[in-house]
């Protein structure tokens, strides 16, 4: 049924399922393909159906079953007739990777790297229902949602020169608080600096191996460099957020006499009250994400200070993995404005574009992809062609290939923590069970998936990082 | 009639839920997606929670009630594990509810996940012989 197009690109053809408007276009390796579910690739029709959506409905090589759109799904909205739906950019608005770099060589943190985790497991909450440090006020979580890091670095989170290297500065624009629900706001507030569970961490790192010494050197990496990453989201503000307003947009399909394959896919025409108010509301929940991690990032600080003096401890970058955003792109010759739904996919711009920041302006931003847990993470860096070919999108994982119920049955959490400690690998975990589910195991290899963003040209191997130690939920 | 079932799903839980009545559906539908995340043997019922809500049709009704515990269970750090409904129609459907449970106590109860929201994707509420509810949830 998929028509290869070129090396690592298969089509969904009009036709594989009624109503498709444009064809779909899934972006792996023929091993890749192969372990894409049936389902995926009709999520990736399912959006191809919705209005005004333009050139294809796309999946990132990390691509795997999703609600809604599919995990890696990429899909852009002409301004005039299309739509926005919370189904392209899912609950955990704004999930997304932060890279921090240390001026330490690996040799003088190693010995250190238990002592580390206990240190960052205290500092920083996870874990399932964990609240924060932080007692934000109302008027504080408004403030938030409004200028996200912005806020955090005001209330003295962090410095100033770190905003330059977040997206969107870490304040994206057009929130709209009157549209975060009292139920969203009262999970959002004790949960400002929390990692969460699942498959979010904490993850102290080792820079393994370059592969583009003029790049890593303008993202100031080097070999043998300690790197922390940190990867969550919005937490409960953003699923609360993505809840209430799925309610309102399921109405209002029937109100605008909209058809949907799948009523996660719940959307309404760019421009009425309901698309904005939600897209007020998204903003927040992006904005909310950017404070979190620019407040955990600062506590991660605070404990390298305690031990290696002022380390640095400099942003890399900070890169959202889950939101929509209004950009313009050329489609057939003609620059439009579009509204650019990325769920589980990150944003790999080229130099070209005017939203990299300046300091990378000559190389393109740095894309991270978090490896799962135990497994390397990779910096790559954002292409022109991508802008192109996915419009200016890459992967944001491995992808899951097993499910959690068989992860849990196959693995024993302690048993993968034995097995990461033989690696030298140090886990944290406030729930030892919930690690089999993210066992090494259940995700495809993500040197695979790497390899084929990379081959692309939709973003280039920068660095490859190997885990030494994490905290998570 | 077996209360509710688990399906398979590579990224998040899928099950089905079932009932002789609506309220039954719904109970079991609870039933399901709290013992996705603990063991429900392992919590005691030492407070109750009381909830209504509103909505024009039965499925909305049922993703509000879902959504309603998962928003409970993380403002309240409560787990539950006792569901009593009672419908009622008029101008669309009316939910009381009364949930039994206790303090989340990460010493006695342990989690196999987290249920961070219920999607709409594939959700349904059917009636043939009896009542069924298909819900997935992002975990």
């Amino acid at each position: 049924m998929l028509n290869k197009v070129d090396d690592n690109i298969y089509e969904v053809p009009i036709g594989y399922r009624p109503g498709m408007r444009v064809p779909g276009r899934i972006f792996v390796s023929p091993q890749l393909l192969e372990m894409v579910e049936p389902g995926t690739v009709d999520q990736v029709a399912n959006v191809a159906t919705l209005s005004g959506i333009v050139k294809y409905s796309m999946a990132m090589p990390d691509a795997h079953l999703g609600y809604g759109f599919p995990i890696g799904g990429v899909a852009a909205f002409r301004e005039d007739t299309g739509v926005i739906s919370p189904g392209g950019v899912g609950f955990d608005i704004n999930c997304g990777v932060r890279l921090l770099r240390s001026d330490l060589e690996s040799s003088v943190v190693q010995p250190l790297i238990s002592t580390l985790i206990d240190n960052l497991f205290e500092a920083v909450p996870s874990g399932l229902g964990s609240t924060g440090r932080l007692h934000a006020s109302d008027q504080q979580l408004t403030e938030a949602f409004v200028s996200g890091a912005k806020w955090a670095v005001d209330e003295g989170y962090g410095a100033k020169d770190d905003l330059v290297h977040c997206e969107e500065n870490g304040n994206m624009k057009g929130a709209d608080p009157s549209q975060v629900s009292i139920k969203a706001r009262k999970r959002g507030r004790p949960q400002l600096g929390t990692i969460g569970s699942g498959n979010h961490f904490l993850e102290i790192q080792r820079v393994e191996e370059i592969f583009d010494e003029e790049k890593a050197k303008r993202f100031g990496l080097f070999k043998g460099q300690i790197t922390v990453m940190i990867h969550c989201g919005s937490r409960g503000a953003g699923h609360q957020i993505c809840t209430d307003h799925l309610e309102v947009l399921s109405r209002a399909v029937h109100k605008y006499c909209i058809d949907i394959p799948d009523k996660q896919l719940a959307c309404a025409p760019i421009g009425t009250p309901e698309a904005n108010n939600y897209f007020g509301a998204m903003v927040c929940a992006a904005n909310y994400a950017w404070a979190n991690r620019h407040i955990i990032a600062h506590w991660t600080r605070e404990v390298f200070d305690k031990y290696f003096g002022n380390p640095k401890l400099d942003l890399v970058y900070d890169v959202a993995h889950n939101v929509a955003k209004i950009e313009e792109h050329d489609v057939d010759g003609q620059r439009m404005k579009l509204y650019v739904h990325r769920k589980g996919a990150t944003r790999a711009f080229g130099p070209s574009r005017p939203e990299v920041p300046e300091v990378y302006r000559d190389t393109g931003q740095p894309v991270l992809i978090p490896g799962s847990m135990g497994t390397p993470s990779y910096v790559l860096c954002g292409t022109d062609k991508a802008l192109d070919l996915t419009f200016g999108s890459a992967c944001h994982g491995a992808g899951r290939i097993m499910s959690r119920s068989k992860a849990i049955k196959t693995f024993a959490g302690r048993d993968i923590k034995a097995s990461l400690s033989r690696e030298g690998i140090v886990v944290r975990a406030n729930n030892p069970k919930m690690l089999a589910e993210e066992a090494p195991q259940v995700y495809k290899p993500s040197t695979e998936v790497v390899d084929v963003v990379h081959n692309l040209g939709i973003a280039t191997k920068v660095a490859k990082l190997i885990p030494l130690g994490v905290s998570k939920g | 009639m077996k209360p509710f079932e688990y399906l398979e799903h590579t990224a998040d839980i899928k099950f089905r839920a079932y009932g002789q009545t609506p309220e039954q559906m719904l109970e079991n539908a609870a039933i399901a997606l709290f013992g996705s995340m603990t063991d429900l043997s392992k919590v005691q019922v030492k407070e109750t929670w009381k909830t209504e809500l509103k909505s024009p049709d039965l499925e909305q009704l049922a993703y509000s009630w879902l959504s309603e515990i998962v928003f409970l269970f993380e403002t309240e750090s409560a787990v539950f594990s006792t569901f009593k409904v009672n419908l009622r129609q008029k101008d669309g459907w009316m939910l009381e509810a009364e949930i039994g449970g206790e303090r989340l106590d990460l010493k006695r109860h342990a989690f196999d996940n987290e249920v961070k929201a219920v999607t709409l994707h594939e959700f349904q509420v059917k009636k043939n012989d009896m009542w069924c509810v298909q819900v997935v949830l992002d975990v």
